[in-house]
């Protein structure tokens, strides 16, 4: 039998506390095994947000700090301005690093501030029972919309790759997804290219991962897999939107 | 409308709605989901407003510049998001804008937990923004209560132009109890004319400005002695508590919203073993309620205040006692709630001392 | 009256609604009631309760310390709540999921396969009917019809084609007291 599944030193031992089909699983094991492989687990500080992976702090294996509600950017701002050689990376979801805590990370994007965003977005409120996010979908029924996302009363779902990539500070911007093996793989080189801008000093990195909640969309993990590729890939397209690193220009 | 069965989040919300508010602003946070879920359904149906903010900075701006334009507005969160709002009610107890907040308080400090918590009572009586405010605090304990007590905000914040706020827990938000909206007093929810608010100068000649800026410091100071005015007001006019086999009492507990009912359970507890104890359920947090304890003092011997903190109202339990009894403290926190039979153990310990 | 109810098990067993329609139907009866549950994350399936108040007296504490009346859905719940039923009470255990037996001499104790009848029904979502038909039999805290018309109520119009499937849950929990001879009843106490 083939292994298929080898535990990266990146995590902790403590079981994740997702829901069956939740795929922050997922880009965890992935961001923990590009710090693993790009060696840099002794030097990672990441910041863990307010959200469903609000215990992220129990599962990567390097320090951890936790921020209040979107305030993850200003925080990793503050460490990595105290060690500037380390890596330092926020993981965050769609509330906090889009609607709450918007403006620190546009700030970080415009400073050009080295550190590594990874953001999770499944376009809803996931720990606090499915309301709208800044990301749900136009129609998109939710706790808060129980009518449907209308522009006329919550406007339009912000594309965040394609704002930050205005910005100067800005060094690496990619949107994946993982609703298959693969985008995730796929995934993985983004996150590594992230981590790589910002061992290079390049500055703002960000991958915005589109991810399923199967628990607040109401739907089987299939079927979420599959909304994200029918609907969200549509509106979100994936791509590199901002990218300053010279090999991965060259190398496609 | 008979009696519903109702969560005292859904009741909140709906008593706004009957109280005329007919505008929300809020951002989702547990335990008081239910009520920006409500609004999120009702308000539509009202043909009133329904707004997630994108944060409860945010938010509170909005009630600030919704509320100066004269609406009955409503905005409501727990412990972490109300410490966001502090620069923003600040400012609006500045500029004297009528609004109603309510905090459906959680364990903290920082993010803290999610389970029922009173732990914000100094940041809800004694400022918690900058500058000299006040909030005039009302605490619920039941669900009916709840309904009632909300219109009365409303009416309240309109009467003295400054923010009330509701004062409740994880606790009290997520129970459900019958209420009966009939029995609210209708005439509290008649809106009156707000000539200072910006609505548009239309024929008028005066134009109207809210705000709380002012450098010249002789003007600064007279604003700040105005409101106070206003506070002295509603220290007469708003004063709510309750008694509760207070006159006979050889200890009296003093616990607000729903840890009240749990000393109310104790005191039936204390009954069964023959030991007399009373309860005084300050109603009104601030202004604090002192009339009961210059009522009870002389004959009491100890006062034990109980709470879901480390020892808040107990100051200001101990100024209105004012040194003349002892006043002693438990308190659990994080989530926890003081036991009936913890409560017992301590009047005993009371009763134990010379 | 002054009964005082606990309901538990995992979340996903419909504990929280056994509550709710205890709680509309006392207050149908006009009783005082309060109803409070667990709450937290939407999130990993775990342990839901509620506590459930009925009385002729205004409710005090909505939290329940001594109750007269424990449901224990699954093991967890049986091993936690056991000990807060006063004497005289009663326990109600979901056989199906609990093999384990009851401690306590001085109580009720009513074993009821609710999982496997609730099978047999065709609907694996009604064994806390079943339960809730037995318990209401049992300590007649309300009405049985108040029960009925409270189904009606909690599961509301876009559920309403589930009313007639939990009727027949709840009257086949109903049926097993009905059905207990007066030497099992005895046995019982
Ligand atoms: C100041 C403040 N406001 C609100 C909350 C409540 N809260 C916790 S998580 C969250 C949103 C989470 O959504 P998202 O960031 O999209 O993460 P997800 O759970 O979907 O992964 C909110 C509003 C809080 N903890 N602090
Ligand atoms: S609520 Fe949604 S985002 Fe949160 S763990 Fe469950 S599936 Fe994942
Ligand atoms: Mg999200």
């Amino acid at each position: 039998m083939a292994v298929v599944f080898q535990k990266t030193k990146g995590l902790t031992d403590t079981p994740f506390h997702y829901c069956p089909g939740c795929t922050h699983g997922i880009v965890h094991r992935l961001v923990a095994e590009v710090m693993e492989e790009l060696g840099v687990l002794d030097k990672a500080i990441g910041v863990a947000p307010v959200g469903c992976a609000v215990f992220a702090y129990e599962y990567f294996n390097c320090d951890m700090q936790e921020a209040a509600h979107g305030r993850a950017p200003a925080v990793a701002t503050g460490i990595k301005r105290v060690h500037p050689d380390k890596i330092v990376f926020t993981y965050q979801g769609d509330g906090d690093l889009a609607a709450i805590g918007t403006a620190e990370t546009v700030h970080a994007a415009a400073r050009g501030e080295n550190i590594t965003v990874i953001f999770i977005n499944n376009a809803i409120y996931g720990m606090t029972g499915g309301q709208m996010a800044p990301t749900s979908l136009i129609g998109q029924e939710t706790l808060t919309t129980p009518y449907g996302r209308k522009p006329e009363n919550n406007g339009y779902p912000i594309k965040m790759c394609e704002m930050l990539s205005t910005l100067e500070g800005a060094s690496y911007i990619e949107r994946v997804s993982v609703y298959d093996v693969k985008h995730v793989l796929n995934a993985k080189k983004a996150i590594k290219n992230a981590f790589t801008a910002q061992i290079n000093k390049k500055g703002f990195s960000m991958i915005e991962v589109l991810s399923s909640c199967p628990t607040n969309w109401g739907m089987s993990p299939n079927e979420a897999l599959k909304w994200i590729k029918d609907k969200m890939e549509p509106y979100y397209p994936l791509g590199v939107y901002k990218n300053t690193l010279e090999e991965v220009k060259q190398n496609g | 409308m008979a009696k519903v069965l109702m969560k005292g989040n859904e009741a909140l919300a709906e008593a706004a709605i009957q109280a005329g508010c007919r505008h929300y602003f809020g951002y989702p946070i547990t335990p008081q989901n239910e009520v920006t879920a409500y609004m999120a359904k009702r308000m539509p149906e009202v043909g009133g407003v329904f707004l997630q903010a994108e944060s409860e900075v945010s938010a509170i701006n909005m009630v600030y510049g919704a509320g100066g334009a004269g609406a009955r507005v409503l905005i409501t969160s727990s412990s972490p998001g109300i410490s966001l709002m502090q620069e923003g009610i600040s400012y609006i107890a500045g500029a004297e804008v009528p609004c109603v907040i309510a905090n459906i308080m959680r364990g903290g400090p920082g993010l803290g937990g999610i389970q029922p918590s009173q732990s914000d009572y100094f940041q809800a009586t004694k400022g918690g923004g900058h500058g000299d405010y006040k909030l005039i605090v009302l605490a619920p304990s039941t669900i009916q209560e709840m309904a009632e007590l909300v219109q009365q905000a409303f009416h309240i914040a309109d009467k003295y132009r400054n923010p009330v706020m509701i004062l409740g827990d994880g606790m009290l938000g997520q129970m459900m109890e019958p209420v009966d909206f009939d029995i609210l007093k209708k005439e509290e929810n008649k809106i009156e004319e707000k000539p200072w608010a910006t609505t548009g100068m239309g024929t008028r000649s005066k134009r109207n400005i809210i705000n709380s800026l002012e450098l010249d410091p002789q003007v600064l100071e007279k604003h700040n002695i105005e409101i106070f005015k206003k506070y002295q007001k509603a220290a007469k006019e708003e004063v709510r508590y309750e008694m509760t086999d207070c006159e006979e009492a050889e200890i009296i507990l003093v616990a607000y919203g729903t840890i009240a009912r749990v000393a109310k359970n104790a005191i039936e507890l204390a009954k069964r073993e023959n030991i007399k104890v009373g309860l005084i359920r300050p109603i009104s947090l601030w202004p604090f309620p002192e009339e009961p304890f210059k009522k009870t003092r002389d004959h009491v011997k100890a006062y034990l205040t109980i709470e879901m903190s480390m020892g808040q109202m107990v100051e200001d339990v101990k100024l209105a006692v004012n040194g003349q009894k002892e006043v002693h403290f438990y308190g659990r926190v994080g989530g926890m709630v003081p036991e009936p039979m913890a409560i017992l153990e301590e009047i005993k310990k009371i009763r134990g001392k010379k | 009256m002054d009964e005082k109810i606990i309901f538990a098990g995992f979340g996903g067993q419909g504990i929280m609604s056994m509550g709710l329609i205890m709680s509309y139907a006392g207050m149908m009866d006009g009783k005082n009631v309060s109803w409070l549950p667990s709450y937290g994350p939407e999130m990993r399936g775990g342990t839901a309760n509620c506590h459930v108040t009925i009385s002729d007296e205004p409710v005090g504490s909505p939290i329940i310390n001594e109750a007269t009346v424990v449901v224990a859905m699954n093991r967890p719940s049986l091993e936690k709540y056991e000990k807060y039923i006063v004497p005289g009470g009663k326990l109600f255990i979901n056989t199906s999921l609990i093999e384990k037996k009851a401690e306590r001499k001085d109580i009720e104790i009513y074993e009821i396969a609710a999982n496997d009848i609730a099978n047999e029904l065709g609907n694996l979502k009604i064994a806390n009917m079943v339960i809730l038909g037995a318990l209401v039999r049992a300590t007649n805290i309300t009405k049985f019809e108040s029960v009925l018309k409270a189904l009606v109520e909690v599961l509301g119009p876009s559920k309403e084609h589930l009313v007639s499937i939990n009727e027949k849950a709840l009257k086949k929990g109903s049926e097993l007291i009905e059905n207990l001879n007066d030497k099992q009843k005895s046995h019982l106490e």
